[in-house]
């Protein structure tokens, strides 16, 4: 379970110029929503502060029990190790390791033993559709597929929350509703917390609660309508 | 290029501050060094050929003989031949000066004569310039010194100066001075009759300098005169020991200038790194650019001109830091790199237009050659794709050239086989070169043959390092080739130096068998012991035998005088013979008497065990055939030994320079040298102990490797300078990753680590092909470089412990300077990182 109070958040740390400020959001376990707002409102912030990569100005977060604003740098580190994945817009598949290798990275960083991590980045391989191409090389995939590898690689280690920002992005309409329907139906498969940052109205439908980002703070969408 | 395009090419070099001021310190070194042997080896002897040309005043030809000196009648029949116009005979001695250090040069001449040959010798009494004093030069016991001899002695005429004759103490009177000796010329000069009866030379002459008649041509008369010489007496021109200096120092000269080229091939090497990461860096621009219209040919010039700016700028603070180094070694140390061949002289630095072009040509051409490769990459690049990002790992993933690097190795094994040019070990030079370009295009196949032992690591770091070396082959080869280079340096002369160490320190042993040595002074100079001193300290009690050495030089043809060694040989005294037999000669050379060439004679004549050898002694040749070839690491002009019992039947001389003592089973040595200075006097001998002997030795032999040492260590600097820039660019164009490693959940540590894996993986490669080439080009400088610059052999030695430090030193430097490097990076924000399009 994710819980935030009061997040607030400025530019550069400044919280007198608040991008955000007083944020709640709730997200329990298995529920996945999508976060959509005007370009520059804080989306992708929001998102690099909940996995701790940009310091917050206040506010108190807990994902599963643990009280995130007591963590130092190292701490968050093994915490996005262990209970978050990441899809990006741009894949961020690393160009020097095999479909199989990149999948089982995040095993890898929890030491997971090489044959058990081998075996399970396969099955996820399998999972995405990718299952015949693990010893490819990520120059060879498309775009579609290259985010299917970050889908893989976002959930082989069975996270509690999955932060996805802008996802299908990078991808035209068709590949963008196919890559879409796999990531939300991994995410609800392995039972974790989705975020979903989107532009995208249709993507947005998919998740089970929409959110909108304003300068008021976060708004459930479907309230709104 | 216009203005746009110098903003977009050269102005690069100032983006990237870190890579530019290395690769041009690199190139500087390189330079420098290079640049700073060749202005300090020249000056010198241009410093030594003008005191050469001083004191051989205007004379046409000398003739000289062996050191022992000739019969005064070769004067007499000079003098009186129609087509010498001048002749001026001449004593030259290296006196001894008991009590003192050193030795003073002293020139017995004929002071009617010398005045038309070489009035530079002319003394000058001191005084009021009464009748007495006119005539002082012809006095048997006046002096006269140069300024610079009576600054060194601190003396002033009217003192005495006690000379050395054999064992006795001669006091001279300072009677004037030379005022033609030129600055730091120190010299004495006497009558030469004077000369001959204090010395003990009647009838003897080191050289007559000759003045031919009007029109007589010199090389002509030369030869004429020669057929009219006694046997081992030559006729020379003046500059033949200027020309014979050159040439001895040469093969040195040579060594260092090859050791400063590799430092500049290094730095080469560096400017490629750079450029190449460059050109990764800036693919995209690049692709923009071409887009834009700029066409292929001016994309490569661009590029090649900003490697040729790097290594002129380097070169020309290369050239400004080469005559700082050279100022600073003549202040400290005077003319001499450390071989001993210039010892003493002291030149001035002259601004060199020449070297100086040459040195800033090639520092240039450095940079042009290091930018080649990356500019041709960035010419065959499609604008279309590099415009897409993440296609900057194509240029890492490099082809495979064993074929090559099988050709060069090939090449380099058959330059062996031929011999120097000159003297100078050209092919052997170049095989080196190959050596070094087989091993960096080894590079890539070695890189994945490495990466195959990593294969089933487990550790994540190691794991990411694998996988990023395996993709990306290139990477190694980029940060590696200097690091390969440098090692293959700083290897083949541990190798060589190590065994060339070892071996001189068995030599030692081999030709020090006595308890203690005695000698009178240096072979060169008055110094020397007579048969009933030799007899006197045979007898005191203590010492078992006593075993006479005499020293003389010969000379066999026009190029060097070779050291002549009379001993006992086949008594058992051992000598270090590479091949023939000492104890049973006689089997071996029939009716002949035997005679043990050095390596450097067998090499310079060409002769082998069984050969004959006509030796001058005496004024008459004798033939000795040659029963065996000797290690000589003392003489690299060649030596001869012969049994002392046959040199004194053929020459009547008794004498005796060294003195090899045999001390009795428990005798104290202290003792039986007390006992040796109250038998002949404490000032007028030396007495020395087989380790102190060994000690000074092997301290010169450490001295003279001392510029080597520095040069090595400028090339392994340079060396990791390739691996810190290398990892700096990298981590710098690989900042996304690490901003999705970090976002994967590693910490900024880690990725300092993985940074350090990488260059720790990448340094091991590139030492252990550098240790592989370092191995292979020691051979060929023991076996050919060596061998035909100086005419030693040596036995191989390889340094492990020594080998395995420098090799963990330097794998562990390297993984430092990665993670040093790579800290600029990982400041950056993992988001920031991120956000960029990969």
């Amino acid at each position: 379970m994710l819980e935030i109070e009061g997040l607030s958040k400025g530019f550069s740390g400044t919280a007198a110029q608040a991008l955000f400020s007083s944020l709640a959001l709730t997200l329990a376990q298995g529920e996945c929503v999508a976060i959509m707002g005007e370009s520059g409102v804080g989306k992708s912030t929001l998102l690099n502060c909940i996995a701790g990569l940009e310091p917050i100005d206040g506010g108190r977060m807990v994902l599963d029990g643990t009280d995130l604003a007591a963590l130092d740098e190292d701490a968050w580190a093994l915490l996005r190790r262990r209970k978050l994945g990441f899809v990006f817009q741009a894949f961020h598949v690393l160009p020097h390791l095999t479909l199989l290798q990149n999948v089982a990275l995040p095993m890898w960083l929890l030491d997971v033993a090489g044959d058990e991590a081998e075996t399970r980045a396969h099955e996820m391989l399998r999972r995405v559709g990718l299952g015949a191409r693990a010893g490819d090389w990520p120059k060879h995939l498309s775009g579609g597929e290259m985010q299917r590898v970050a889908i893989a690689r976002a959930l082989v280690h069975c996270p509690s929350l999955v932060l996805c920002d802008e996802p299908t992005g990078n991808l035209d309409p068709e590949r963008a509703r196919e890559v879409l329907d796999l990531l939300l139906e991994r995410i609800r498969e392995a039972g974790a917390m989705g975020i979903l940052v989107t532009h995208s109205v249709a993507a947005a439908a998919r998740t089970d609660r929409v959110l909108r980002l304003s300068r008021d703070g976060l708004v459930e969408e479907r309230d709104r309508a | 290029m216009n203005r746009a395009l110098v903003h977009v090419f050269l102005a690069s070099l100032l983006r990237r501050r870190l890579a530019t001021a290395l690769s041009l310190i690199a190139i500087a070194l390189g330079v420098a060094l290079g640049l700073a042997v060749q202005l300090i080896h020249s000056a010198a002897l241009d410093e030594f050929g003008r005191g050469m040309r001083l004191l051989n005043g205007e004379a046409d030809l000398q003739v000289v003989g062996p050191r022992g000196g000739f019969d005064d009648a070769v004067y007499v029949m000079l003098a009186q031949r129609p087509e010498v116009a001048q002749a001026s005979p001449v004593l030259e001695l290296e006196a001894r000066l008991p009590g003192r250090e050193g030795s003073l040069r002293i020139f017995g001449i004929d002071l009617f004569r010398v005045a038309q040959v070489a009035p530079v010798l002319m003394p000058i009494a001191m005084g009021d310039g009464n009748r007495a004093e006119r005539f002082a030069a012809l006095q048997s016991d006046a002096l006269f010194l140069s300024a610079a001899a009576r600054s060194e002695l601190g003396i002033d005429p009217g003192d005495l100066l006690s000379v050395q004759v054999g064992t006795r103490e001669i006091p001279l009177t300072i009677a004037g001075a030379v005022p033609g000796a030129g600055l730091g010329q120190a010299l004495a000069v006497m009558d030469i009759a004077a000369a001959q009866q204090v010395f003990d030379r009647i009838g003897r002459l080191s050289r007559v300098d000759i003045r031919l008649a009007r029109g007589a041509e010199r090389d002509v008369w030369q030869q004429r005169l020669r057929a009219l010489l006694p046997a081992g007496v030559e006729i020379l021109p003046p500059e033949a020991a200027e020309s014979r200096a050159a040439g001895l120092s040469r093969a040195y000269r040579v060594n260092l200038t090859m050791l400063a080229a590799i430092a500049l091939v290094t730095g080469g090497f560096l400017v490629f790194s750079t450029q190449l990461l460059s050109v990764v860096r800036r693919r995209q621009e690049f692709a923009f650019l071409r887009a834009l219209g700029l066409d292929r040919a001016s994309l490569m010039r661009g590029l090649l001109a900003e490697g040729g700016m790097l290594g002129l700028v380097g070169a020309a603070i290369g050239v400004a830091l080469a005559y700082a180094i050279t100022a600073l070694a003549f202040r400290l140390i005077g003319g001499d790199l450390g071989a001993g061949f210039f010892r003493g002289v002291v030149p001035e630095i002259h601004f060199r237009p020449g070297f100086s072009a040459i040195y800033l040509t090639l520092g240039m051409l450095a940079g042009v050659a290091g930018a080649w490769l990356p500019a041709r990459e960035a010419g065959r690049m499609l604008p279309a794709r590099a415009l897409r990002s993440g296609d900057e790992s194509e240029v890492f993933s490099v082809q495979a050239h064993w074929p090559a690097a099988v050709t060069c190795l090939a090449g380099a094994a058959a330059l062996c086989l031929l011999p120097p040019i000159a003297g100078v070990p050209l092919f052997g030079y170049i095989a080196v070169a190959l050596i070094l370009a087989g091993a960096v295009l080894l590079l890539p196949d070695a890189a994945r043959m490495a990466m195959t032992l990593f294969r089933h690591a487990r550790p994540v770091l190691l794991r990411l390092a694998h996988a990023r070396l395996a993709f990306a082959p290139g990477q190694i080869v980029v940060a590696g080739a200097g690091v390969v280079a440098s090692v293959a340096l700083a290897v083949s002369m541990a190798i060589m130096v190590s065994s060339f160490r070892g071996s001189v320190d068995e030599w030692l042993s081999q030709v020090l068998p006595a308890g203690l040595y005695v000698r009178a002074s240096s072979s060169a100079a008055t110094g020397y012991l007579g048969p009933e001193e030799v007899a006197r300290i045979a007898s005191l009690p203590g010492i078992a035998s006593v075993q006479a050495v005499r020293y003389d030089t010969l000379r066999l043809s026009e190029r060097f005088p070779m050291t002549l060694i009379a001993r006992p040989v086949r008594d058992g005294t051992p000598l270090p013979l590479v091949s023939g037999t000492a104890g049973n000669a006689a089997v071996t050379t029939g009716d002949m008497r035997p005679v043990w060439i050095s390596e450097a004679m067998a090499d310079l004549l060409r002769l082998g065990v069984g050969d004959v050898l006509s030796l001058p002694l005496a004024g008459q040749d004798h033939a000795f055939r040659v029963a065996g070839i000797w290690r000589d690491y003392a003489r690299q002009h060649g030596a001869a030994v012969i049994e002392l019992d046959d040199y004194r039947e053929l020459t009547g001389d008794l004498l005796t320079n060294d003195l090899g003592v045999h001390l009795s089973p428990v005798t104290a040595t202290e003792a039986v040298m007390n006992a040796i200075r109250e038998t002949l006097g404490e000032r007028t001998i030396e007495i020395s102990l087989p380790g102190e002997i060994r000690a000074v030795s092997l301290a010169i032999f450490d001295r003279t490797f001392l510029v080597t040492y520095l040069m090595q260590a400028v090339a392994v600097l340079i060396g990791l300078f390739g691996i810190s820039t290398t990892f700096a660019a990298l981590a710098t164009s690989r900042r996304k990753e690490f901003g999705v490693l970090q976002h994967l959940g590693l910490l900024r540590r880690e990725i300092g680590r993985l940074l350090g894996a990488e260059a720790a993986l990448t340094a091991a490669v590139g030492v252990c092909v550098g240790m592989a080439a370092g191995a292979a080009i020691s051979v060929v400088l023991v076996e050919i470089v060596n061998r035909q610059s100086f005419h030693w052999s040596m036995d191989m030695s390889l340094p492990i412990g020594l080998l395995s430090i420098f090799g963990a030193s330097l794998i562990l430097l390297a993984a430092l300077a990665a993670r040093l490097s790579g800290r600029q990076a990982m400041r950056r924000s993992a988001v920031l990182a991120v956000r960029e399009d990969w």
